[in-house]
């Protein structure tokens, strides 16, 4: 997030798109709430699903699942017709303003209408509300990045906030939020392919040689496999051993049929949790970890905010924190520097060598958590991004183009599946899925589906149907509601009997690599 | 230069607050006690017990100090016997319909739960089988105001007990009507899933229609419970868990927004969540997963509690030392681009540094990636 929390409650205005807030970060939408009730903000939901969110809205902005990037581009073409963009700001703080306003030259609202399904007045509406109430925040998460062209979406939203200067204040800002605990800070300490902690290239010379340095150690300089690259090179049985920590990846990644494939194709597969997941069943080897309270360390939040997780009771069993169990690994493969006695000393090594960190410790956290950058012991931390300048210099407009889904509806398979998270359950599960009153309220995966689509198919509310795609089927209750729009049936991610990552695309995202789980085409039948 | 500092006098003290703030604000905020039964930190001012009220010089009336706002050169005074007076009116008129046997009993400090009742009082009328016994608000207001004895008689108002959702139970016979759980779940969570209800000539606190919570709209966050002052609403998992003896602020598991969560322990045994409140994140708001969701996975039968080593596809308990001598052994014989490390998004930033150190230093690799884009 480029602001923090809080400060979206004093928003005068909040798009919120492609985010079911109050299910998939219930906290935040609190704050939604208090713009709308303290500062009188307005609130625009822009989502193909009638979310909770939608009663509390001034205007409800419903597209076709798939279709952000032209609604966006549409409504920065009403912002630039209608002279309601920021031009000081612009000039000041932005580059590429002009290729970017030739595009929008080409752009017929009735056309993105056609592809949207959203009418011209309310887009225009939507457009001028963002645009003339200020500040005005958007907040997005999956719903914006699970698309084969989630880059583009992300690029299109940035480009809104820009055009309007709604970046670098409070109660302004573009705020992708977080959806694990900690995604924030496996990102941040380069819990990813090309990044040593910080962002910092493992490609980059300096950067390397910094970290060479530090651990003493040659680096390699070429950049790793992602996830789903992963994946298929153990298909390939080019990668022959996983050791993998605390993921569920059997169930949340797309297609899991390929993913449980390749597990089955390694060699060996060490696998660190604090249940027998799916994923665990397919090890060699299963290594007990301890849960978040009985370990002590800390997790970064959406809004950057590092916090410190305290341990609260022993570990149960003979379970062991993740980092003493790889650390133990290390060593006895004669790794260096994996001596830490405390979690605190790990910290103090991020903070050496990671410069957004460096000025974090456990000694500081001890009070109130700490919103990187914080490269200094002094410095309180930075609440607003990009107050003054933009971490790239001049904020760059980047002119964006509609692409379809990889995955369009046909004969064959003529609905659209999305996918999403439950306020009742988390991700794969595999804590909340232990809860019995969480599963007393949601007990089981369904399907939403529209009632006119439902009627066609000669479904009823409840009855068992079958979902099937391309890459597999599965079965499921169907919840037959208005929530769903005409032509798109709605999963969760849950529930491991009905997986709907057996049906989505693992087409990726050129850029970000995300694989397409917003939307796939499938048909659904009743189950006889 | 113009500050919003302003300077009041409450009870002969010279006290500071600033502009905005209400009397009863800045009272609370100089360590002054005025007893509130509607009031709490995070809802609007209602004005409703009649508790609060203070003699402010040169107003008239007794006005609350909720909804006043405190001015400079106030003169408060907030518990003159004639406040005292009228508090304990509309005390005694609130305990007509709450059972208080225990509040005006001597004893009440020395007798524990199972202790035989020297006054005979019924189990639904004694304050030692409530669970928010200790910290109910009304407790410490009558013990502030000092109720001695009560004219009127009790009724049982014969209220039904709602046993039947998940994680909460609702004893309307103990509500006293403050609203402040109506107003939470409105004002604050936008669920509205409970409201003031007529029924005949008596206002009771429930859903549309009766219908269980799981059917009004009801989020399960639970911070009705934690703001209503008496014990109507109760967690069931805690009831009688006892008192807690530490407490540990941590960061819920749960989600992206890390909301500060405050584990209650007795001995090494966690009894409860709460929010906690001192906190830029979540500032006393959780949600159902953080506030419910946690001792029973921690707990749960299923951990894992030893290492597995599959041998001949089953997997067998094997002791630390086997199973990372193994694992050291084989991970040794691959080449670096035969290996891959997946890190967690789960996990804390210190197993992630070191996870993806692992990788980079010993197993020489850069095929590290977690499930941040899923
Ligand atoms: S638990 Fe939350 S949503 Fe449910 S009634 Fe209480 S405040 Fe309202
Ligand atoms: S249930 Fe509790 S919070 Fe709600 S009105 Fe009654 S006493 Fe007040
Ligand atoms: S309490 Fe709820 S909103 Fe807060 S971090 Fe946990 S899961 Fe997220």
């Amino acid at each position: 997030m480029t602001n923090s929390i809080h400060d979206i409650g004093e928003s005068a205005c909040i798009l919120a798109i492609g985010t079911n807030t109050n299910e998939a970060h219930p906290v935040i939408s609190l704050e939604v709430l208090r713009s709308l009730r303290q500062k009188g903000g307005k609130l625009i939901v822009v989502n193909p699903r009638e979310i909770g969110l939608v009663r509390h809205a001034t205007l409800w902005v419903r597209p076709r699942p798939g279709t952000d990037v032209p609604l966006l581009l549409g409504m920065a073409k009403v912002i630039v017709d209608d002279g309601l963009l920021d031009k000081t700001f612009i000039s000041e703080r932005c580059e590429n303003f002009e290729e970017f306003e030739t595009t929008l030259k080409d752009i017929d609202l009735p056309t993105v209408s056609e592809i949207t399904g959203v009418p011209v007045d309310r887009m225009i509406e939507a457009a001028r509300m963002y645009a003339t109430s200020k500040p005005a925040a958007i907040l997005y998460t999956m719903g914006i990045t699970q698309h084969s062209h989630g880059t583009d979406n992300v690029m299109a939203i940035a480009n809104l906030a820009m055009l309007t200067g709604n970046i670098g204040k409070p109660g302004s800002g573009v705020n992708p939020l977080r959806g694990q605990n900690n995604v924030q800070g496996a990102c941040d300490m380069g819990g990813l392919p090309d990044v040593f902690s910080g962002y910092q290239q493992v490609g980059n010379e300096a950067a390397r040689q910094k970290m060479e340095a530090a651990w003493g150690i040659q680096l390699n300089p070429v950049r790793g496999l992602t996830l789903t690259e992963i994946f298929d090179a153990a298909h390939r049985k080019d990668i022959k051993a996983i050791y993998l920590i605390g993921e569920n990846p059997v169930l949340t990644d797309p297609d899991s049929n390929h993913v449980q494939q390749a597990l089955e194709h390694l060699d060996f597969l060490v696998v660190q949790d604090i249940f027998l997941t799916e994923t665990a069943k397919l090890a060699d080897v299963v290594l007990p970890s301890t849960s978040s309270v009985e370990r002590d360390g800390t997790f970064t939040n959406t809004e950057r905010r590092v916090q410190r997780v305290r341990k609260a009771i022993e570990p149960i069993g003979d379970s062991r924190p993740d980092w003493l169990i790889t650390c133990q690994i290390a060593q006895r493969m004669g790794g260096k520097g994996f001596d830490f006695s405390h979690p605190s000393e790990i910290m103090d090594e991020i903070a050496r060598v990671t410069p957004s960190y460096g000025g974090i410790s456990f000694a500081r956290l001890e009070k109130i958590g700490l919103q990187w950058p914080c490269p200094t012991p002094e410095h309180p931390g930075t609440a607003i991004l990009h107050t003054q300048v933009f971490t790239r210099g001049k904020g760059k407009f980047t002119p964006v183009l509609y692409r379809p889904p990889a995955e369009v509806p046909d004969k064959e398979y003529p609905l659209v599946l999305t996918t999403g998270r439950r306020l009742f359950q988390y991700h794969s599960g595999t804590m909340s899925r232990k809860v019995k009153g969480l599963n007393l309220i949601v007990k089981e995966g369904t399907v939403e589906i529209n009632p006119v689509d439902a009627a066609a198919l000669g479904i009823v509310h409840g009855d068992n149907v079958r979902v099937t795609s391309r890459r597999g089927e599965v079965t499921a209750k169907a919840s037959v509601t208005e929530v769903s729009q005409r032509g798109v049936v709605f999963m969760d991610i849950h529930f491991a009997e009905s997986a709907a990552n057996v049906l989505t695309n693992a087409a990726l995202d050129p850029v970000a690599k995300i694989p397409e789980f917003k939307v796939c085409a499938v048909k659904v039948e009743k189950n006889h | 230069m113009a500050t919003d500092k302003i300077n009041l006098t409450i009870d002969d003290t010279q006290v500071a607050g600033k502009v905005g703030m209400t009397v009863l604000e800045v009272a609370r905020e100089n360590g002054i006690y005025i007893p509130t039964l509607c009031y709490h930190r995070q809802l609007t001012p209602y004005g409703g017990c009649r508790m609060c009220i203070v003699e402010i010089e040169k107003m008239r009336g007794l006005p609350p100090s909720c909804t006043t706002p405190a001015t400079e050169g106030m003169v408060v005074k907030t518990n003159t016997p004639q406040l005292q007076d009228f508090r304990r009116g509309v005390l005694e008129f609130i305990l007509t319909e709450h059972p208080h046997v225990c509040l005006i009993c001597d004893r009440r400090q020395r007798c524990k739960p199972f202790d035989i009742c020297l006054r005979s009082a019924s189990v639904t009328e004694r304050c030692v089988l409530c669970p928010e016994n200790g910290h109910c608000e009304l407790q410490e207001v009558s013990d502030y105001v000092g109720i001695k004895e009560i004219k009127l008689p009790y009724t049982y108002k014969r209220e039904e007990v709602y046993r039947n959702d998940p994680f909460f139970d609702r004893d309307y016979n103990l509500c006293i009507l403050c609203g402040r759980c109506v107003r939470m779940c409105q004002e604050v969570r936008g669920a509205a899933a409970i409201a003031f209800i007529q029924r005949g000539s008596r206002t009771v606190v429930g859903t549309a229609f009766g219908h269980p919570l799981q059917e009004s709209g009801c989020q399960f966050c639970g911070a009705c419970v934690d703001a209503c002052p008496v014990g109507a609403l109760a967690e069931r998992a805690r009831k009688w868990a006892g008192e807690p003896d530490r407490e540990v602020v941590t960061t819920c598991p749960y989600c992206g927004v890390g909301c500060q969560l405050k584990v209650e322990l007795k001995g090494d045994r966690i009894i409860e969540v709460l929010p906690h409140e001192e906190n830029e994140t979540n500032r006393g708001q959780v949600c159902v997963k953080g506030r419910f969701g946690i001792q029973e996975f921690v707990y749960h039968q299923d951990r894992l509690k030893t290492p597995l080593i599959r041998r001949d596809g089953q997997f067998v308990e094997a002791s630390w030392d086997e199973a990372l001598d193994l694992i050291a052994s084989r991970l040794g014989n691959y080449s670096k681009d035969e290996v891959a490390v997946i890190a967690s998004a789960k996990c804390t930033n210190e197993d992630n540094y070191v996870a993806q150190k692992f990788g980079r230093a010993v197993l020489g690799t850069n095929n590290i990636d977690h499930c941040a884009r899923l």
